[in-house]
């Protein structure tokens, strides 16, 4: 047993400790916005914020998380997260979107401790999020504009 | 209402109504079926006896218009574009319009989704569709208002006479609507003209991508059923011929939720040697997959590499009794003997993986009736449907494919393979099974781009003119392995091609003799599953032609786009015909003319710096996208890396439904050519891919992105596809530029200088 805040809610996991966070967030918590990509923190699709940083939670043990504070997608309602979604549909960035939910909870992380990053900081902080359909101009101009305060709706 | 003639099938439109709503479709009214059959059954939705609708959509009792897609939607927003192009004829208020993706049932007939096809393929029948719509409606709202249906228009969702009019919803309460249109009508309906478009052309917001910004949209992997064991695979060490010798569950059976590892039985023998573990929940399947140990006999190819699928094929170019013509053009054996000169060279690409980023998963339930359930996104349901009832032993009309969106599609999933092992297990276990991937299983399973390598000759007369190109392709042919009945035969007879691995060897330059010969290597269809992948044929094709006219113009001392130019002619079988391939070969001259002006072709370059030029023509030459590309790469001298700086791109497909949507396309498949030149390559080893994860198979990521600069052609023409052309002339443009910057010619695909 596992006790954790998730979106702002205290949740115990049945699951072993050992289980990647990721598992207990989609199958026994059936939240499954946060997706299943490498299973080697290599594609970002599974992001998740703990105790508000990025990290990868197909490589979190759920156990590591008791007593912190996770955010996945369904709970980003930051300022930061409702305008990086606003932002999103904006520029029209996703195509398949499978990889979307990690690169937005990435970009709020982003976001939270540079409220106006330079292209290239913007490039290294997102490098780690794999994009299949490739739609990482959009996404890099999607970021530029949350962070510009130019959002509508 | 008349009865029409009996025993022939016939392409109508039907209206019919039901409840509260107006039903429309268009397909094929079966043989024997009268009209009125028709509209009852359009009403009742029992329509699979007499009528095969490819579009289908209603209006309700409140005006909003729903349309049931049956294309997939993988990234390309195809709902959007295709509810675009019925609505604009229908005069539908956009605001109230909305989709579905259907689940398969045999009367949408034919469920596909790849090939860049949808706009183009369903352009002429959804305007016809909506114009037919649009015309019940206005004759229905004449009568209600007494008035002449001439006098009326439909626009944003009401029709107008004059100062009367009547929204949609008032017309479906009250009119009479229930109607048939034949098809003579149908081809007589009046489509708009590009002027009185409202809808086709505007960047309006695609439906999908809110959900998807949210968090929300739900994909195969997302789909879950009350009850399902959690299964994952074990695979064996070749794709074909493999046995599972014995299963040790030992160390498995401490698990707590261990269900059982089953042995997998495909009668179409399309998965082989697959062993799927099963367990209660996630967390103990994933302990399980691991806990198992199979022990197979090896099939007969488990010691294949790379190295010996690119050298079957180079043996394979090189024996002239080998494959079958698909060119043919003047009189290449008299070029040869004649030439003065030749030039000759070989260009490979390596395999390459979908790598989709949803692994391969399918969810499976059998209902009390016994019909299989399958839940997962697809992009070829008709494909699979039969290899699952062969697999299944059951008829293909019990078996329902639950549509949901890919993550990624790029062809992976035209095959739904996964979905055998799934349906086999779950009627095993007698319960839903929902059956993972994990990421290395999901490259090991999937079907790659073959390795390919392509030999082309080229003779020159006495005075240096080029008189003939002889190509030779070989690959491993997808639709040989999962479609043969699309496998065309040979101008000489000799045997059959892949079209769709072939295509773009039948390019739009005019030469004085033009050969190629499309041979299989059947090495790699017995070591693997060969798979169609994004820009399929021309995708690997162009970066030997491309490349080879690239070489033909440095022997001649001639600049290569002027080279291009004077080939491009549009003159005979180049000159186009009508729909899409109207204006022919002028059209591609005119996108690189674009191109090479706006790239400032022919400017000095600073030192290790180039320029490289490159045209694609779209999937197939009945269906052209024009696409010039200029790649400026920037090399290390000392590291040999290569930077791509900046693409151009010039792009003529005709009439674009939705600009952004059609930028968003352009820009990915551009990337993706990208990817694929410069970033992305595996090999097999030991008879199987040895990049199965991202720590060895690397991906463009966001900083490889080069500057873009895309354009679009203003245009009118009837519209081709996009999903795939503007990937194909990349790598060669990047490879052109290499020599350009280097004075080296690269013909292995990914490029590599060090």
């Amino acid at each position: 047993m596992v006790d954790f805040m998730l979106n702002g809610e205290v949740v115990t996991a049945s699951s072993d400790a050992d289980t990647p966070l990721l598992w207990v967030l989609r199958e026994e918590l059936t939240l499954r916005g946060t997706k299943f990509g490498c299973g080697i923190a290599q594609c970002g699709a599974c992001t998740v914020h703990i105790d508000g940083q990025p990290m990868r939670s197909c490589v979190t043990p759920v156990g590591s998380v008791a007593g912190k504070s996770v955010t996945t997608i369904e709970g980003l309602a930051t300022p930061v997260g409702e305008a990086l979604k606003t932002a999103w549909t904006q520029a029209q960035v996703p195509q398949c979107g499978y990889c979307q939910s990690g690169q937005i909870m990435q970009a709020a992380g982003l976001l939270e401790t540079n409220p106006n990053p330079s292209d290239d900081q913007i490039t290294e902080a997102m490098n780690g999020n794999l994009c299949r359909c490739m739609a990482y101009p959009r996404i890099k101009r999607a970021i530029k504009t949350a962070a510009s305060g130019e959002v509508m709706s | 209402m008349k009865k029409y003639s009996q025993g022939i099938s016939r392409r109508s439109f039907i209206a019919g109504v039901a409840g509260s709503s107006l039903m429309m479709g268009m397909g094929s009214l079966v043989a024997g079926c009268s009209s009125e059959q028709a509209t009852q059954a359009m009403a009742s939705g029992d329509l699979s006896r007499v009528f095969s609708p490819t579009i289908w959509f209603e209006i309700n009792g409140a005006g909003e218009v729903l349309i049931n897609i049956v294309r997939a939607e993988m990234g390309q927003h195809v709902g959007t574009s295709l509810a675009q192009i019925i609505a604009d004829e229908l005069g539908a208020d956009w605001s109230k319009v909305s989709f579905t993706h259907v689940d398969t049932d045999p009367k949408w007939g034919v469920m596909v989704t790849g090939g860049s096809w949808s706009v183009h393929t369903s352009f002429t029948a959804l305007s016809q569709a909506g114009a037919a719509g649009r015309t019940v409606l206005i004759d229905a709202a004449a009568k209600l208002l007494g008035v002449s249906p001439e006098s009326c228009s439909a626009e944003d969702g009401v029709v107008t006479s004059g100062e009367k009019s009547l929204t949609f919803a008032q017309i479906i309460s009250n009119g009479d609507l229930s109607r048939t249109i034949s098809e003579d009508e149908l081809a007589a309906m009046p489509v708009k003209s590009p002027a009185d478009r409202r809808i086709i052309g505007r960047d309006l917001r695609n439906r999908d991508v809110a959900e998807k910004a949210e968090g929300s949209a739900v994909y195969g992997l997302d789909a879950a059923l009350p009850g399902m064991a959690y299964a994952m695979p074990l695979l064996p060490p070749t794709r074909y011929g493999s046995t599972v010798l014995s299963i040790d569950e030992s160390a498995a059976k401490t698990i707590d939720g261990y269900i059982g590892a089953l042995r997998i039985n495909d009668p179409s023998e399309t998965v082989q040697g697959c062993v799927v573990v099963a367990a209660e929940t996630m967390p103990a399947v994933l302990k399980a997959v691991k806990a198992v140990s199979v022990d197979w006999a090896s099939g007969p190819t488990a010691s294949v590499s790379e190295a010996d699928l690119i050298a079957e094929g180079v043996r394979l170019a090189a024996d002239p009794t080998v494959g079958t013509l698909y060119v043919n053009e003047g009189d290449i054996a008299a070029a040869t003997t004649n030439a003065a000169d030749t030039l000759a060279a070989t260009y490979t690409t390596s395999t390459a993986l979908h790598f989709t980023m949803e692994p391969q998963n399918a969810l499976v339930e059998f209902d009390a009736q016994g019909r299989c359930h399958i839940h997962a996104g697809n992009q070829w349901q008709s494909l699979i449907l039969p290899v699952l009832a062969q697999a299944l032993e059951m008829p293909e009309t019990d078996i329902v494919i639950h549509q949901y969106y890919l993550g990624g599609g790029y062809g992976r999933r035209l095959f739904g393979d996964q979905m055998i092992p799934a349906a086999l297990a779950a009627r095993a276990l007698g319960r839903p099974v929902k059956l993972i991937f994990d990421r290395a299983t999901d490259s090991r399973f999937d079907c790659v781009r073959s390795p390919s390598v392509c030999t082309l000759a080229a003779s020159f007369d006495g005075d240096g003119n080029l008189s003939g190109i002889d190509h030779a392709a070989v690959a491993g042919w997808p639709t040989k392995s999962m479609a043969p009945g699309f496998l065309g035969t040979g101008i000489d007879g000799k045997g059959q091609f892949d079209g769709f691995s072939i295509s773009g060897a039948d390019h739009w330059y005019s030469l004085p003799s033009h050969r190629v010969r499309a041979i299989n290597n059947e090495l790699a269809q017995a070591t693997f599953l060969p798979g169609w992948l994004r820009a399929v044929g021309p995708g690997w094709i162009s970066w030997g032609v491309e490349s080879f006219l690239d070489e033909v113009a440095a022997k001649q001392g001639r600049d290569p786009v002027a080279m291009r130019l004077a080939l491009l002619d549009g003159r005979g079988k180049n000159a186009g015909g009508d729909g899409s391939t109207v204006g022919g070969a002028t059209r591609l001259a005119a996108v690189l003319k674009d191109v090479a002006a706006r790239a400032d072709w022919g400017r000095e370059m600073p030192p290790h710096e180039g320029l490289g030029v490159a045209v694609g023509h779209g999937q197939e030459r009945g269906m052209p996208t024009w696409v010039a590309c200029v790649a400026h790469v920037a090399i290390d001298p000392s590291s040999g890396d290569i930077s791509l700086k900046k693409l151009w791109q010039t792009i003529d497909v005709g009439t674009v439904v939705n600009p952004d949507g059609a930028m968003a396309q352009a820009e990915g498949a551009a990337l993706w050519g990208v990817s694929l030149a410069l970033h992305e390559g595996a090999a097999f080893a030991a008879g199987e891919v040895s990049e199965q994860n991202l720590d060895r198979y690397t991906p463009l990521r966001m900083s490889d992105v080069p500057d873009l600069d895309i354009k679009f052609v203003d245009s009118t023409a009837f519209p081709s596809g996009l999903g795939e052309p503007p990937l194909i002339p990349v790598a060669p443009a990047i490879g052109n530029a290499v020599f350009a910057a280097t004075g080296r010619r690269v013909r292995d695909l990914p490029i590599r200088l060090a």
